[in-house]
């Protein structure tokens, strides 16, 4: 345990520990107790609500019950599976080019905003409520064609020509692109809050499988996030187009030696990563029925937390860190910070969401699957 | 073979190449013709490396002409010349670590859309190396040195190329390795494959070659064959050194 615990900053000078180091020893001493301290809890008190250690840390503690338990699991679960596919587009941009595109949570607005003004023109032409399935693919397809074209037209206007300059240069860049975006959808469609049209009640309705009772969103936005994720993994791994991209993050050099056009595998990675973001859009649209020009900003941030803390870099990872993410941040507010004693826990999401990519950048900071990168410092 | 007659498979026509104000290569004119073997020899700095990217169109001269089997390619970008039978085995290897050998070799054949013929050369590939048939889906990045050497060398021919260029082969390689390694080199020449070696290593690659060219601060100072610049006073002096026997 102790190992874990120091192995991530000892330093490599041999020169023994510093103050800094003994500081963050702490802090992952503090973070991890504090978890466990509050998990015990939790088991304690759902073992026997009079357990004397549970009423000591937080007699008002209430548990969960089963069902609770279920539904948030299952929330968790299709709010992680959306942060996995915006994570997605975050994780290939890095692999291979190097920096974070932080307007990707806008690629991923676009494609919700995009699914508004669609499925309300259908609603109005009363397709939406005649033909709903179709409509909704309708959707879905002209969002993911939205969400491509933005990162594509990103990558060509404003990435681009900073190719081949420090990384900090387009990674800055990419905050303007964002408030670019931001700002150009509350100058055209206004700064409020725009409503999907309602859903059909088929699709609404509890379904109840193996014990769990699941509202029918949450069944497509998982079953759709899914198919999606297995597509991108088949296409990345077993493609020729996949493996000229693995081959250009690695090394593009060397990728263009073998005749691949490395501008047009990196135009390729962004639109990938922008249809992935168009999908999770859609979802968005679905689960929460309501899109405004700031809705990029929380889930793009969070996606990135994901796949940092899967790995960046690394498909595989940031699909993981986005599942793990969803459900933490659902589970855990109830599971540890009440136990403890916190008061409002269920406004605590994205303070979980962040607590956990403080714990994992503090304990491994390539994140689960990260491997270790080159040194090298150019986009 | 100064006399050649044919058609060179890759010709320099006075090459000068800058990197912004900085003269690299002065002049160079290099003609390789179909299977031979021949070496450019020089120091650090000598332009070396900006002769095999120029020859690949990974930099562009500011003036002459790169000409591959008769056709002006000077503005061709690295596709185009890799398509038309030119390919490189770069220093280090260089391979794609995280893929396995497999996919190492596949994209070597990234141009090319005559799948049988891929699946035949990838076959004699393995025979050449049965190392690499053995270590196909492992990632080539936990191959030794040797076997990542054959990797690459069998990466590159999977390009079937006419012209092969090789960038500093023994650099990095333990002494051993570096005699087979010149073998290898060898057994793919017997194959018909014309090969442009840069190296360092000028005994090693003498013994080897058809003819050879030395270069100095980017101008080409010697140019000969290989058996002549082996005995050549001024190159033993500076590059053989005294007690370099053959």
């Amino acid at each position: 345990m102790w190992e874990i615990l120091t192995a991530a900053t000892r330093s490599k000078t041999g020169k023994g520990k510093t103050n800094v180091d003994r500081f963050l020893t702490l802090l992952r001493v503090l973070l991890i107790g504090l978890l466990v301290i509050g998990f015990l809890a939790f088991i304690a008190q759902q073992i026997n609500p009079q357990n004397a250690f549970a009423q000591r840390v937080n007699p008002d503690a209430t548990g969960l019950t089963a069902a609770q338990f279920k539904g948030l699991l299952v929330t968790g679960l299709s709010q992680g599976a959306m942060y996995g596919l915006i994570a997605l587009g975050y994780s290939m941009v890095y692999g291979v080019l190097g920096f974070i595109n932080f307007a990707h949570g806008e690629v991923f607005m676009l494609g919700a905003f995009s699914g508004f003004i669609t499925s309300s023109k259908l609603f109005e032409a009363g397709a939406w409520e005649a033909n709903f399935i179709l409509s909704l693919l309708l959707v879905v397809l002209i969002s993911i064609i939205v969400s491509t074209g933005a990162a594509v037209i990103m990558e060509r206007v404003a990435y681009r020509p900073l190719r081949g300059s420090p990384r900090l240069i387009p990674l800055i860049t990419s905050i303007g692109v964002s408030f670019f975006i931001q700002n150009a959808v509350i100058l055209l469609f206004g700064p409020g809050a725009k409503g999907y049209p309602r859903l059909p009640e088929w699709l609404t309705e509890k379904r109840s499988i193996l014990t769990f009772e699941i509202e029918g969103t949450k069944i497509l936005v998982l079953i759709v996030a899914a198919v999606s994720m297995a597509s991108l993994w088949w296409f990345v791994e077993r493609t020729k187009t996949g493996k000229a991209m693995r081959a250009v993050a690695e090394d593009k050099e060397i990728a263009s030696l073998m005749g691949i056009n490395v501008n047009r595998t990196i135009v390729t990675t962004f639109a990938v990563g922008g249809a992935m973001a168009g999908v999770a859009g859609i979802l968005w649209g679905i689960l929460f029925r309501s899109v405004i020009a700031t809705s990029g900003f929380l889930p793009g941030i969070k996606a990135f937390t994901a796949a940092v803390i899967g790995g960046i870099g690394n498909l595989g990872g940031a699909m993981a860190g986005g599942i793990s993410l969803g459900t933490a941040e659902s589970l855990l507010p109830l599971m540890i910070l009440e136990p403890l004693g916190v008061n409002g826990v269920s406004q605590l999401r994205d303070a979980i969401a962040f607590l956990l990519l403080i714990l994992v950048l503090l304990i491994k900071p390539t994140g689960l699957f990260g491997e270790k990168l080159s040194g090298d410092d150019r986009a | 073979m100064s006399e050649d007659t044919r058609t060179p498979l890759l010709e320099f026509r006075d090459i000068n190449t800058h990197y912004g104000a900085v003269h690299i290569l002065k002049d160079v004119n290099l003609a390789i013709y179909p299977g031979e073997l021949v070496c450019l020899l020089g120091g650090n700095a000598s332009g070396k490396s900006t002769t095999l990217k120029t020859l690949l169109g990974m930099v562009t001269p500011t003036t002459g002409d790169v000409v591959l089997d008769g056709e002006v390619v000077t503005n061709q970008p690295t596709s185009y010349r890799v398509e038309r039978g030119i390919t490189m085995v770069p220093e280090n290897r260089r391979l794609f670590k995280r893929l396995s050998v497999k996919e190492n070799l596949e994209l070597g054949a990234y141009l090319r859309k005559d799948k049988d013929g891929m699946a035949s050369d990838m076959e004699r590939i393995f025979e050449m190396f049965p190392r690499v048939k053995e270590r196909l889906n492992q990632k080539s990045g936990t191959l030794s040195g040797g076997e990542q050497q054959m990797v690459a060398m069998g990466r590159a021919l999977m390009s079937r190329p006419r012209v092969l260029l090789m960038d500093e082969p023994s650099m990095g390689l333990a002494p051993a390795l570096v005699q087979t390694n010149f073998e290898l080199i060898q057994q793919i020449h017997a194959d018909g494959v014309a090969i442009f070696m840069v190296e360092q290593n000028a005994n090693m690659a003498l013994s080897i070659a058809d003819r050879g060219w030395v270069l100095q601060t980017g101008r080409v100072v010697l140019d000969d064959t290989a058996d002549a610049l082996l005995v050549h006073p001024e190159l033993r002096a500076s590059y053989l050194g005294d007690a370099g026997g053959h």
